[in-house]
């Protein structure tokens, strides 16, 4: 176990490595110098080399791409191009708002997944399961923002249960925040928790006709306890590997429910970010979302291990 | 009273008649053999007992278990009575445990769930005892082991530890041995008499193998299309038997083709020092590299028109020399010539070696891509010819290549799963035909078929072995197909050739102590009656 999660270990430090190599060049070669787009178009070439120098884009890219690592390695994630403001400081603020939101829909989509993709399989074929599996279906259809509109449209503006927008900082106390987290989450959450459904009821269905599930009911299990003490466990790989990928998507990909709702969080940074040229920025987003799914990945890796023995303890 | 009694019982799965009128009975202590070819219902008879049938079914007629309406009665009942009266032991001990559950808990679950009351430690304490009795030994077994870790003979101990738990009264065995090499197959049946034995359990012993059955059983069953043709008793010779369709089984599953042997000497293949290694994963990050030695210095020829046989348990080694002569294996050391023509993956084999050695494998089933017709299945080891054939020879290469396996030139316009397993298994014949090989490989080719079906291959082998001159190298752990079929015979373990020689003289007068454990593994009763 030790061994297998010290070679994940490695190849999560080589990953970060390597994208952070990609995201630096990629920055590097989109056009559009920072500078000059901060000055204007009748801004003097130098003027415009000057806040170059200010900046430190005047340097060998080598120079710049150690002097980002090692800084974020340290925590200084430089300053912004266009707000003269810490990046750290802004990505903490958003985060605040981005991570809390992707664990919410998450959490969700995991709570209404498990017992529907369960109740799916365990009457597989039956009216239950048709029904079921229909409206998993028309949640993977909907678009996200059209179903935040609408829930907009019933919970804010004709029952006036929520605000239809907006955040009011953590200042104002828990209570205030989740509930301005809400509508957002759950229009997050709804077609994660289809797909999350069908992928746990496929899987289960799978392992419903495995050999060991016909032992158990011989050794007098019930069916419930055959499910519960077998199947269930069984059927967890392929549903571990989705809710890892669906939380790298929640935490970056939340940019259309976050300005449905002008939530001002991750997605919404970065939009900002690219149309300002705040390269810095811009880098620095994207290298922590990276390391993110990363990280995500590396947890789910851990997980198989100690769910499955056959990774723990290879023959 | 009676252990099991079953009056006409007949079952239907959605509407489809599965079993007719059956009626069987078994006492305590004694065992009931029932034997019948795939399809027969001689599983859905186990299942029936259980009530573990499928969704859709309906079971008619009567089935009491000591007294105990098992037809009539609530599933709290039944679940109450399988495991802790009743218990089965399944074919497939590879697939039949948890594979994230370890082997204590697995067997400690069938006493827990019967007597919720038990501790913890306790349950494993009578878990670790019921393993020991099926000669798993705490030393080398401890109960922390999950499956993965066992071989299938071992996982095969496990199930029956679960099924013997609770000392059950019925015992119910469906093809126990089936997916076993002949000595883990001899133990596995002896295992089971002694539990038998020691236990005064009954035992109902499900097989399409005859020699199992008629080795083990004080009554027989015989099955054929969900009915009862013949029951027995034990000791029956072939003159004992009344009706024709078990008559045509023990004759057939004793079958001998009648074979011309070819008198060349020449070899057509010929191994020199054969070595194959597989790497390990390394013990430690820093640690040595390891290697799994699967084939240990191999020599042997194949000589032009001969039927050679190589038999072994799983895992001495037989699938990797295979491999190696088809050229999709990696040569440790040595060298294979095939017809002079040197064999090596390191380079791309030549097509004009493979166009000249086809193989067959064991899976009718997985060796056939579903969505292919049958012209396109057997005509693709066309692509080895330089220069493709027209599109009027192609058709007449396929109608004739049908033709010779005994099936219609129209079959090919079908999918593969409008045949059945020995049609499925004439259509890998063919495909390997097609080109007109000298040599085809069959590993394990006969293994999954019924005995009737087998000899109808077998007669095929012979025949177009005949006709077209073609040699086999016949890869099996089946020990009577080989002896009927081969004319020299390899006996392999742990990736060498112990034993070699004339097949005849081989069964008859086994030099190797490995040969003659093989030999004396394997069920014996047919060669005294059917002959």
């Amino acid at each position: 176990m030790l061994r297998f999660a010290i070679l994940r270990l490695v190849s999560l430090g080589l990953s970060l490595v390597v994208a952070s190599i990609v995201i630096f060049t990629l920055i590097e070669i989109i056009p559009g110098d920072p500078a000059a787009f901060m000055l204007g178009l009748n801004a003097q070439a130098d003027t415009i080399a000057v806040l170059r120098a200010e900046l430190g884009l005047d340097a060998s890219p080598l120079e710049r791409y150690f002097g980002w690592v090692t800084g974020m390695l340290t925590g200084d994630f430089g300053t912004s191009y266009t707000y003269r403001t810490p990046v750290s400081e802004m990505i903490g603020e958003r985060l605040w708002i981005s991570l809390p939101l992707a664990l919410i829909a998450l959490g969700l989509s995991t709570l209404i997944a498990f017992p529907v993709g369960i109740l799916a399989a365990s009457r597989r074929g039956s009216l239950v399961d048709t029904v079921v599996m229909g409206f998993t279906q028309l949640g993977v259809a909907i678009p996200n923002f059209w179903f935040a509109m609408l829930m907009v449209l019933v919970f804010s503006i004709n029952l006036r249960w929520f605000s239809a927008g907006g955040f009011p900082g953590w200042d104002e106390g828990l209570f205030a925040c989740l509930k301005a987290l809400t509508l957002p989450a759950i229009s997050l959450a709804l077609p994660q928790a289809s797909i999350l459904a069908r992928v746990m009821r496929s899987a289960l269905v799978d392992t419903l006709d495995e050999d060991f599930m016909r032992t158990a009911r011989a050794k007098g299990l019930t069916r419930k306890q055959a499910i519960r003490h077998h199947a269930l466990r069984n059927a967890m790989i392929p549903v571990l590997t989705i809710i890892g990928l669906q939380f790298s998507f929640l935490l970056a990909g939340a940019i259309i429910i976050e300005n449905v709702f002008f939530l001002p969080g991750l997605g919404r940074l970065i939009f900002q970010a690219i149309s300002q040229r705040d390269l810095i920025v811009v880098e620095s987003v994207v290298m922590l979302l990276v390391f993110a799914v990363i990280l995500v990945n590396f947890a789910v890796d851990i997980t198989y291990a100690l769910v499955d023995p056959r990774l723990r303890r290879p023959s | 009273m009676t252990l099991l009694d079953i009056q006409n019982v007949s079952l239907e799965i959605h509407g489809k008649p599965i079993l007719r009128d059956i009626s069987l009975s078994l006492q305590q202590g004694r065992i009931l053999g029932i034997i019948g070819e795939s399809g027969s219902g001689k599983s859905m008879t186990a299942y029936s007992v259980m009530q573990l049938l499928p969704d859709g079914s309906d079971t008619s007629g009567q089935i009491l278990i000591n007294g105990f309406d098992v037809l009539s009665a609530p599933e709290d009942a039944l679940c109450r009575l399988r495991g802790n009266e009743v218990s089965i032991v399944f074919q497939e001990p590879m697939t039949a445990l948890n594979p994230l559950m370890n082997i204590g808990n697995q067997v400690a679950e069938a006493i827990r769930v019967h007597e919720p009351s038990t501790p913890n430690h306790v349950a494993m304490q009578r878990a670790r005892s019921s393993l020991n009795r099926c000669e798993l030994p705490a030393d080398r077994f401890p109960l922390t082991l999950y499956p993965h870790e066992l071989s299938g003979g071992q996982r095969q101990r496990v199930v029956i530890a679960l099924a013997i738990a609770l000392q059950p009264k019925l015992l119910i065995a469906d093809e126990p041995t089936t997916a076993l090499d002949v000595t883990t197959q001899a133990e596995i049946l002896a295992l089971l008499r002694r539990l038998v034995l020691e236990d005064e359990m009954g035992l109902m012993l499900i097989s399409h193998d005859l020699a199992v059955v008629t080795d083990m059983a004080d009554e027989i069953a015989i099955m054929k299309d969900g009915e009862i043709v013949e029951n027995l008793p034990s000791q029956v010779s072939f003159k004992d038997l009344k009706h024709p369709y078990s008559r045509a089984l023990f004759a057939a599953s004793g079958y001998i083709p009648a074979r011309v042997r070819s008198d060349q000497t020449e070899p057509l293949l010929s191994v020199r020092n054969l070595v194959c290694d597989y790497h390990l994963p390394r013990a430690s990050l820093l640690g040595p590299a390891k290697y799994f030695r699967a084939v240990d210095d191999v020599s042997f020829d194949i000589r032009k028109g001969e039927s050679l046989g190589l038999v072994g348990e799983s895992g001495c080694g037989k699938s990797t020399l295979a491999r190696a002569i088809l050229g999709i294996q990696k040569l440790s050391k040595g060298e294979i010539h095939f017809d002079g023509m040197r064999i090596n993956n390191e380079q791309d084999v030549e097509s004009d070696i493979r166009r000249r050695m086809q193989v067959v494998f064991q899976d009718p089933y997985g060796s056939f891509n579903p969505r292919h017709r049958v012209d396109r299945l057997v005509s693709e080891p066309f692509h080895l010819y330089k220069t493709p054939l027209t599109k009027s020879a192609k058709q007449e290469a396929i109608a004739s290549a049908l033709r010779d396996v005994g099936l219609e030139p129209n079959d090919q316009y079908k999918f593969i799963h409008e045949f059945s397993g020995g049609q499925r298994q004439r259509i890998a014949i063919a495909r390997a035909l097609i080109i007109r090989p000298d040599l085809i490989l069959l590993d394990e080719a006969t293994s999954a078929l019924d005995v009737s079906v087998r000899a109808q291959i077998l007669d095929l082998l012979a025949e177009l072995s005949e006709s077209y001159g073609l040699t086999y190298l016949f890869v099996s752990h089946d020990l009577s197909v080989v002896r009927s079929i081969t004319d020299r015979v390899l006996v392999m373990k742990d990736g060498k050739i112990v034993e070699h020689g004339e097949t005849d003289d081989v069964f008859s007068a086994p030099k190797h102590s490995y040969t003659r454990k093989l030999i004396a593994s394997a069920p014996r009763f047919l060669q005294a009656t059917t002959r």
